[in-house]
């Protein structure tokens, strides 16, 4: 035991004190700070006045379009191709061309010096258009108000009832989105840290220290010491990422409101990042409010945050273990590729299938991955937020720690004799009979 | 007393034997040289004795007791294929290795700081080892085996990458531990430094011990009863002087000096021999040639080859 902490003190500390290490720890954060307030400073830039200059033949625009801060219409009596010809002689920066068959045509034109950015021209067509819309509303006779009360917009809740009787409503975007995160964060860990895991076992045969130390220890101790070394390394990383980037962001924020920036622009421009953002935005402060009252009402954050905990750890260590069965079989990590696949298919799988699973939540397909111990870590995160039932959970639980028993086992009697076996091209074949050797 | 013995091991990998019915005895306070062919076993055999793999049958004990997980801590192993963490500082990693064998990080240290002073090393204390030599490497490998004091040590091939100079450095270290106390297991295909060596022997050829034994013992058992008479005076007459009991294998002259070699049969000694050419040459010396370890090693091991090669015939 006390050489198991020796190996684990030593796995970590090496890779802790790795200028890489402190490096990634450092950026990683700056990283992540400054992608956010690169957009609040996107945002901050003023954009520049755009004078349009309008030349209307089908003359029912004429000064009918609304202004803003950073657009002035003015109308031209001119035709186009003189307008066209004085361009550079003015100071606008855009012409737009409205031809007199605009109603049957539908299609406008717009000549620039420099190209406009996206946001004008969106701008120019919703206005043009909502004008047009207008226009034809009146000629067809029904008023604009009218219209408003017959367009409908409709609000779906969806409630399940139990087989007691009881009635739980699952309209929760927040902890769908929390978590489908965790999931990433999962699946994200496993794959950094479960290849380091690998590099490690591969660096230890290359160099031939292997057989130095497994004379002083017992291989098993050895894998498993570098397994656990490893993934401290990886939460420790994750811990100071979160400490950092909290830290950075405030200060950063502190900043940037001194500048008398809005804090609203800022609450925005974080929102813009959820998937949610648009229906988010489009909500009224009550209903956000509600929802994140159900949140805390509906998630059971202590089980969230101890599943999340669990296969964070469990996934982890499961393939921690057959990563280091991998490197242990291997001489190079050039000819790891061929193993690799039984891996890293599951794992890609359990990614790509979340999204079916989110959508999906209460399929058989979600159970089995749910509960199958090389997806469920990732699969499990993204259908907790859903409501999983107890039996399904614990079901999954001790599957995982099932899983992770048997391939500890399997990839220990892999890793001992594959540690040993120098210069010597492995095969599937080979692995097999590795199984059956005695200790 | 032994304090290392191995009795009727066996080992199977897959259709495979690698060891088979291989029994030693290593003596208390002993070289004991393991010698083979490559392939013969050897690993196998010095890797089941530090618990890396297991036997399929037979029975290990270490001073007189059965072979247990803690002896490890008492054995000092020098692997063929060995290496240290390239990206780790020296002295980190042999307390980090002396530790694994049990030691406190006082007692690592204070022995590290004895053997690098006795080695001149101590300059290498914080430099990775990838910045040394294969040779410096080599020095800091060995100072980190022995640094345990193990009671019995297993070095297999260990002169290999060392210059002439730290090798017999290297050698003098083994004799020195010898006369502390150290039992040694050798393993080597030098043949020369197992006369220098070497007490007992094992030799080991395709999965089967086929001779053992002092080294001593070993060459007087292998005489062939062959001198190599320094002799000046006519050659002829002492061909004609030695009689049927003797073969004459070889003879040349080097200026004055003329040199054969005898092969005595049926028994004869050399003093018949002497005898017989006294009186026709000057004799100016006399001497047995014993076979070397590697003569040995050869005729044993081709011998066996050609044996098995016979039975396929039949």
């Amino acid at each position: 035991m006390n050489k198991i902490f020796l190996i684990i003190q030593r796995e970590y500390l090496t890779r802790v004190k790795k200028k890489s290490f402190i490096v990634m720890t450092i950026l990683g954060p700056i990283l992540m700070v400054g992608l956010v307030f690169a957009q609040f400073w996107i945002k901050m830039i003023p954009e520049e006045k755009q004078n349009i200059l309008v030349v209307d033949e089908s003359m029912l625009f004429n000064n009918k379009l609304d202004n803003t801060t950073n657009q002035t219409f003015s109308y031209s009596k001119n035709t186009l191709a003189y307008e066209q010809n004085n361009f550079y002689k003015t100071n606008y920066n855009v012409i737009l061309y409205i031809p007199s068959n605009i109603i049957d045509a539908q299609k406008i034109q717009i000549y620039y010096k420099k190209q406009p950015g996206l946001g004008m021209q969106d701008y120019i067509s919703t206005i043009v258009g909502k004008k047009l819309e207008d226009m034809k509303l009146m000629a067809s006779g029904i008023q604009a108000n009218q219209l408003a009360s017959i367009k409908t917009k409709l609000n779906v809740t969806t409630t399940k009832i139990e087989k007691s009787g009881n009635f739980e409503t699952k309209d929760n975007e927040v902890s769908m989105a929390l978590g489908f995160i965790a999931g990433i964060l999962i699946y994200v860990f496993i794959f950094l840290y479960g290849a380091q895991v690998m590099r490690g076992v591969i660096e230890e045969k290359t160099s031939r220290i292997i057989e130095v130390i497994i004379s002083s220890v017992k291989p098993f101790e050895l894998m498993m010491g570098k397994i656990i070394g490893i993934a401290m390394v990886g939460l420790t990383q994750f811990l100071l990422w979160i400490i950092l980037s909290a830290i950075g962001t405030t200060l950063v924020g502190n900043y940037f409101i001194k500048d008398k920036v809005n804090v609203d622009q800022i609450e925005q421009t974080f929102k813009a990042n959820t998937p949610q953002s648009a229906a988010f935005k489009e909500m009224s402060t009550d209903k956000k409010a509600e929802i994140m009252d159900s949140f805390f009402e509906q998630v059971n954050l202590p089980v969230m945050l101890f599943s999340f905990l669990f296969y964070f750890l469990g996934g982890y260590l499961l393939y921690g273990a057959l990563f280091a069965a991998v490197g242990s079989a291997v001489d190079n990590e050039a000819d790891t590729q061929q193993f690799m696949l039984p891996l890293t298919i599951p794992l890609i799988l359990s990614f790509t299938l979340a999204q079916n699973v989110m959508t999906n939540p209460e399929s058989s397909l979600a159970f089995w991955l749910s509960v199958f111990p090389l997806t469920s870590p990732v699969i499990m995160m993204v259908r907790i937020p859903f409501g999983v039932p107890y039996f399904d959970l614990i079901f999954s639980m001790l599957m995982l720690v099932a899983g992770f028993i048997g391939a500890t086992w399997l990839s220990a009697k892999i890793y001992r004799t594959g540690i040993l076996m120098y210069g010597k091209k492995t095969s599937y074949k080979e692995i097999w009979k590795w199984l059956f050797y005695k200790a | 007393m032994d304090i290392f013995l191995a009795n009727n091991i066996v080992k199977n990998y897959d259709k495979y034997t690698a060891l088979d019915h291989v029994s030693i005895n290593v003596k208390k306070n002993s070289i004991f040289g393991l010698l083979g062919p490559n392939g013969a076993g050897k690993t196998s055999l010095i890797r089941i004795i530090n618990q890396i793999t297991g036997p399929d049958s037979g029975e290990l004990f270490f001073n007189g007791q059965k072979l247990q997980q803690h002896h490890i801590e008492r054995i000092g192993y020098l692997p063929e294929e060995r290496g240290l963490y390239k990206k780790m500082e020296v002295g980190e990693q042999a307390l980090y290795l002396a530790r694994l064998k049990g030691l406190s990080r006082q007692e690592a240290t204070k022995r590290l700081k004895y053997w690098f002073e006795k080695f001149e090393i101590t300059t290498w204390w914080n430099k990775k080892i990838e910045e040394l030599s294969k040779g410096m490497q080599q020095k800091v490998q060995f100072v980190v085996t022995i640094l345990h004091e193990p009671e019995l040590l297993i070095l297999d091939e260990p002169f290999s990458g060392f210059d002439p100079i730290n090798a017999n450095l290297i050698k003098n270290e083994i004799l020195e531990l010898k006369a502390k106390g150290t039992s040694i297991i050798f393993s080597t295909h030098n043949m020369s430094s197992v006369e220098e060596l070497c007490d007992d022997i094992a030799l080991i050829n395709r999965s089967k011990k086929i001779l053992e034994g002092s080294v001593k013992e070993i060459k007087k058992e292998y005489r062939t009863n062959t001198y190599r008479v320094e002799f000046s005076g006519n050659i002829i007459a002492f061909t004609n002087a030695i009689w049927t009991g003797c073969e004459l294998i070889e003879k040349h002259s080097e200026g004055n000096q003329n040199f054969a070699t005898v092969k005595l049969l049926y028994n004869a000694t050399p003093n018949q021999l002497l005898e017989a050419i006294m009186p026709h040459v000057m004799v100016n010396g006399l001497q047995e040639i014993i076979p070397s370890m590697n003569d040995i090693f050869i005729s044993k091991v081709s011998n066996e080859k050609l044996n098995i090669e016979s039975n396929f015939t039949e």
